[in-house]
């Protein structure tokens, strides 16, 4: 369903992204781990149209941004006013707002020979159900600068899965949130993948999170240097000592920690 | 009341009070965008387009409506080519509409009564045309906002996110930036140009402390601009002040007591 063929990308001759080729399939729960300035951010980017790149990137066989409507995305952070005035239902209610364009996507989709889950009902009850999965039904009315950072994420997840995703992309998303909260934005996570069965690419420094819900595993440094099931990359010393080897690299030079990835 | 009787008076407060609803209505975007001074922006650019019509003989609000659209097209423009931050590209904006108006005012000769209505503001002195085209404008950008509301929302929330979702955040842009460009040159004659951030951006300021979802602000941001209008008019008649100075006045001591009040709870 995600195809990326010798894709390349960077920052002016500054290569971040180097000649990745990798897929996901339906269902998959791909963890991407990588140090800060690995070059995850840049692909995630690329991917969504958001960041120039040569090479080929395929979403259901469409190259184009046609598709991009139908990712549901979660940066590391969104950064907005503090006293923004939307409540999490208004926030969760912006994943609704193309519903128009998703449509003409979806039958690209099908004329692609794929289906997309929808979530019956009206707008209301398709908030209420995105909302339940990312387990902030309770905060719907709270405004989203009144919540702490592991729940503002959980409603951009629900801002996400509103529109029925058929791919949910993940960038490093629980950064900065104490490990309890991480621990239930995962179970959510994975949830939502195994029980709608969204394939998801997850961004992540964290080995033992991914060890423990993801089904795949890609490991980058600016090139992709494994890419497979997740038990053979745990059994593969010589990529954990590449993964290692690296971050320790890029933790020694100060590289990119101050300012997340690139 | 007699206040309403007269026709001056019904003029003044129907103008007024929807050019207070659209500027409160565009203005919980650029507040939300950190574009608190565009408003500021645009109208020393409409200043420059109200020379050139005093100048030229010609219709100043239909000069000015082209400068101020102009303006807010070249700003959004310069913004995204240069890569400069809004409150510069802003500065660079302002000073370049008012050096144009300082320079054909002094090239005609001084100031003139018409300039200093569209300087200071002449709420009671619209006249029946001058009504029908800012009710007309402000109806059409009250509309047009409400039909827009979600995706300029999502946009002021997050701009990488409305891309994500298919939105065409260019397009929106522009469309948003013409209309608040229109919206500030029809609150030139109620508020005068050296006042009118004060309606794009107290009541937001004020609705904003309150604590409510996007909805329930903007409709409070809307009725504290609209009761700061009607007050502020008819205070200034039986008190024999300037009305946009009291407009003003009444919109920052709502705000104050607003926040107050907010800070209290």
């Amino acid at each position: 369903m995600l195809e990326a063929r010798s894709v390349s990308a960077g920052y002016g001759g500054r290569p971040a992204v180097d000649d990745i080729t990798f897929s996901v399939a339906e269902g998959d729960l791909l963890g991407i781990v990588g140090p800060n300035g690995a070059g995850k951010t840049t692909l995630f980017r690329a991917i969504l149209g958001l960041h120039p790149y040569s090479g080929t990137i395929r979403i259901f066989g469409s190259a184009g941004k046609e598709l991009v409507p139908l990712i549901g995305y979660v940066p590391q952070r969104i950064w907005f006013e503090p006293n923004f005035p939307a409540t999490v239902r208004d926030v969760v209610s912006m994943g609704l707002i193309s519903e128009k364009k998703d449509r003409a996507s979806e039958q690209l989709l099908r004329r692609a020979g794929y289906s997309r889950r929808r979530t019956p009902g009206a707008a209301s009850e398709k908030m209420d159900e995105a909302m339940r999965l990312a387990r902030v039904d309770h905060l719907a009315r709270r405004r989203i600068g009144e919540l702490s950072g592991g729940e503002q994420q959980r409603v951009f997840i629900a801002k996400a899965l509103v529109k029925d995703p058929v791919l949910l992309i993940l960038d490093e998303p629980v950064t900065g949130v104490d490990a309890e909260t991480r621990g239930r934005f995962y179970d959510a996570v994975e949830s939502i993948n195994r029980d709608r069965g969204i394939a998801t690419v997850w961004a992540s420094h964290d080995l033992d999170a991914i060890r423990r819900h993801a089904s795949q595993v890609g490991c980058m440094n600016c090139s992709l240097f494994f890419h497979g099931p997740k038990d053979a990359f745990f059994e593969d010393e010589e990529a954990i000592k590449t993964y290692t080897e690296s971050s320790m690299q890029i933790h020694m030079h100060g590289h990119g920690a101050h300012n997340g990835d690139t | 009341m007699e206040i309403l009787e007269y026709g001056f008076m019904q003029r003044a407060l129907l103008s007024g009070v929807l050019v207070g609803v659209a500027c409160s209505f565009m203005g919980s975007f650029l507040v939300l965008r950190r574009h608190s001074l565009f408003g500021d922006g645009i109208a020393h650019v409409a200043f420059g387009g109200v020379a050139v019509g005093l100048f030229a003989g010609v219709f100043p609000l239909w000069t000015a409506f082209g400068a101020a659209v102009g303006g807010a097209l070249g700003l959004q423009k310069l913004r995204t080519w240069t890569g400069i931050s809004g409150d510069s590209a802003v500065a660079v904006v302002l000073v370049s509409g008012l050096a144009v108006g300082v320079l054909l005012v002094s090239a005609a000769g001084g100031f003139s009564v018409d300039l200093f209505g569209f300087l200071f503001g002449s709420i009671l002195l619209v006249g029946v045309g001058d009504t029908v085209i800012i009710s007309a404008v402000s109806t059409g950008v009250i509309v047009t906002m409400l039909a827009l509301r979600r995706q300029f929302l999502h946009i002021a929330f997050s701009e990488e996110q409305a891309r994500v979702s298919g939105l065409n955040v260019a397009a929106l842009d522009y469309l948003f930036m013409a209309m608040a460009a229109v919206t500030v040159v029809a609150s030139m004659r109620l508020v005068g140009i050296l006042l009118i951030s004060a309606l794009v951006v107290l009541p937001n300021v004020a609705a904003m402390s309150l604590g409510f979802g996007f909805a329930r602000t903007v409709a409070a941001s809307a009725a504290i601009s609209a009761a700061s209008v009607v007050a502020g008019v008819v205070l200034s008649f039986y008190l024999d002040l300037a009305p946009a100075g009291t407009i003003v006045v009444t919109a920052l001591a709502v705000m104050g007591c607003v926040l107050a009040a907010s800070r209290m709870r």
